[in-house]
């Protein structure tokens, strides 16, 4: 089986989708040929396949970006709607929270609002406060929205697969510096289902919960502690909202100790809400308090040594599992 | 200008009357303490709504606003269920989870009516959108206010409706108020339709209480976002008679505009027009008679009809909630 690369699955599975459905079509800033094919090149290709109204090159207008998605969804459409990077939705959040979340319910389900909300953000690329931000807690704290974001080119292909199947709206959150990882190919028609995370290592001695790129970080400390002797098991949420609840229980349960991490800054994150949720459910199997890593709450500094400092740092990560299995 | 065909005219008079009596009859049930929730009052505007919703076919889609009563019910929503909607009961359009702010009614094609100010305007380019990639022939209308004509969306979906030539109807119902704030004190542009050449956009201006002008302008509208040539920016003229909202303070409306706004109240003028075009006065009330008996029915079934289930809260959230 032949690799490819995080952008390649994005653009594949938007390709099959667009194939096998003609409700389904593309809009955003800079997505057409003309544009070269999206900033981060995931539509490249599509507008010489489908034409420019189903992959359409909008102006720089989130509010009609989004509203048009909404309104195309009502008339029964797919549409994908890219929001080029994720601070921009500050810009658009009344068609998203007021109308897209609530529309299905609103209507006593008679409007769903299938739509895909596609955005691309990160820490670590020298783009400072206003191009870094992941935002997902905001859209978590919404009833009727998926948020869901891959950390691997095969979750990629299968999870914007599922995202598109979904009749209600789904922030799709993609990172800068995942775009080049690469993985296996799981091929056409692959799906990884909305709302079921991934056990991405398996270990015994702490739960580390996560996603997107920190599950890269993850991983590797997961792999330096196992050589001192602590076993950690490392869950890929996958999907943030509305998350697995029972993987994360079970892995807790399991454990007894649990850690969330998220590049997003940590009050009121996502980490908050989950670890709320594991101290009333899994009290009696906890061996120590739940921990929390995120971002510094401050805005994402330029300096590349202070944005450096900035993100959750692996030293850290380490430290807190030590000190919550007593190896501090 | 050619003469609105009679049976035009009859329809549109009929369609007017219905929002009329759907007005009065809201307000009467208010001020009888018999219901107590938010209502937009649309005295002053029912020519405009009937007007524009009898330019369009069955299945062309609306968006409007939490003042939509006028293009619902002239649109042809099922009234039972208008009514068990704004009662909040259970045979309501959304079951109740909706209310008088966000009457839904695809079957008729009340795609959404938005409670927050402008947001239906970039809404209504998404709806055109699917017609333009489908070719399904379908135009869509959005009605809003002159105070929706200044947030961002509405020139951001003005300037998105232009440059794909989406076949939508930007339906300004320039009612002289946003919320409590006159036009002059909200804006300094002499109108809102003069702004649609900034847009290369097609602009039309009318009186909103003149069915001889509001109706063949809305016609014009019609045909030219149906035939592909783009959007159209219209802006009706009308009066809010009323203030922003049932039981609001209106004392802030100069004696002199109160004046003009009775002088045109657009109700005895269609009435004149429509004797003048040999319609008699007992053929006029007789549909009036037949509007109010079924309003009267519809509103005696929603005062009956059971309330939603308590559960309802916890559906309709996602797909696997519904």
């Amino acid at each position: 089986m032949a690799e490819i690369t995080m952008t390649q699955a994005l653009n594949l599975a938007i390709d099959e989708a667009m194939a096998e459905d003609d409700g389904v079509f593309c809009l955003g800033e800079d997505v057409a040929a003309k544009q070269g094919g999206g900033v981060f090149k995931i539509t490249s290709g599509l507008s010489e396949k489908y034409g420019e109204n189903r992959i359409r090159a909008t102006p720089i207008s989130e509010t009609a970006i989004i509203g048009a998605a909404v309104g195309a969804a009502l008339a029964g459409h797919r549409p994908i709607a890219e929001i080029m990077l994720m601070n921009f939705v500050g810009v658009c959040m009344d068609q998203i929270v007021n109308h897209a979340a609530k529309l299905r319910f609103m209507s006593g389900g008679q409007t769903p609002c299938p739509i895909v909300i596609r955005t691309t953000t990160g820490v670590g690329v020298g783009f400072g406060g206003q191009h870094s931000d992941m935002l997902e807690a905001w859209f978590a704290h919404v009833a009727g929205i998926h948020v869901v974001t891959p950390s691997n080119a095969a979750d990629a292909r299968g999870l914007m697969r599922s995202a598109i199947d979904a009749n209600d709206p789904v922030i799709f959150i993609e990172n800068i510096l995942c775009y080049g990882l690469t993985s296996e190919d799981p091929g056409p028609g692959y799906r990884v289902p909305l709302g079921k995370a991934a056990v991405a290592k398996e270990g015994s001695d702490l739960s580390l919960i996560t996603y997107g790129r920190t599950v890269l970080d993850a991983l590797e400390v997961a792999g330096e502690l196992a050589k001192e002797g602590i076993s950690v098991e490392v869950i890929d949420l996958r999907t943030i909202a509305p998350y697995d609840e029972e993987t994360v229980l079970a892995s807790v349960n399991k454990t007894g100790r649990a850690l969330l991490l998220h590049e997003a800054v940590r009050p009121f994150g996502v980490g908050a809400e989950i670890a709320a949720n594991i101290q009333e459910k899994c009290w009696d199997k906890l061996k120590s308090p739940v921990r929390r890593i995120g971002g510094t709450f401050s805005a994402v500094p330029f300096a590349t040594h202070l944005e450096q400092a900035w993100i959750p740092q692996k030293s850290d990560i380490a430290a807190q599992i030590k000190a919550s299995v007593g190896k501090a | 200008m050619a003469e609105i065909e009679r049976d035009k005219l009859l329809d549109i008079y009929t369609r007017t009357m219905k929002v009329n009596r759907t007005d009065e009859k809201f307000r009467e049930l208010l001020m009888q303490g018999k219901v107590a929730v938010m209502y937009y009052c649309v005295r002053g505007q029912e020519l405009v709504s009937a007007a524009a919703m009898a330019a369009l076919e069955q299945d062309d889609y609306v968006v409007c606003t939490y003042r939509g009563q006028g293009e619902q019910t002239a649109k042809g929503i099922p009234i039972e269920k208008w009514w068990g909607e704004c009662l909040g009961k259970a045979t309501g359009t959304c079951k109740g989870k909706g209310g008088t702010m966000h009457i839904t009614d695809p079957d008729t094609g009340i795609m959404v009516t938005t409670g927050v100010v402008g947001s239906g305007i970039p809404i209504a380019n998404g709806l055109a959108m699917a017609s333009q990639n489908s070719g399904d022939g379908k135009v869509t209308l959005v009605s809003f206010g002159d105070g929706a004509a200044n947030i961002g969306g509405f020139h951001e979906a003005m300037n998105m409706a232009q440059l794909y030539k989406l076949p939508v109807i930007f339906l300004c119902q320039n009612n002289r108020y946003g919320e409590h704030t006159a036009y002059a004190d909200h804006t300094d542009s002499v109108d809102i339709s003069s702004r649609a050449a900034g847009y290369g956009m097609k602009g039309i201006k009318v009186d909103g209480n003149n069915v001889n002008e509001v109706y063949p302008a809305m016609e014009e509208a019609v045909a030219h976002a149906r035939s592909g040539k783009g959007p159209v920016l219209v802006e009706a003229m009308c009066y809010r008679m009323m203030g922003h909202f049932f039981g609001s303070d209106f004392s802030y409306m100069p004696e002199e505009h109160l004046a003009e706004m009775a002088a045109e109240d657009p109700l005895p003028k269609l009435r004149k027009v429509m004797l003048e075009r040999q319609f008699t006065e007992e053929e006029l009330d007789k549909i009036v008679e037949g509007i109010n008996t079924e309003i009267d029915a519809a509103v005696q079934h929603a005062l009956d009809a059971p309330l939603p289930d308590t559960d309802e809260i916890y559906k309709d959230v996602l797909e696997e909630t519904a």
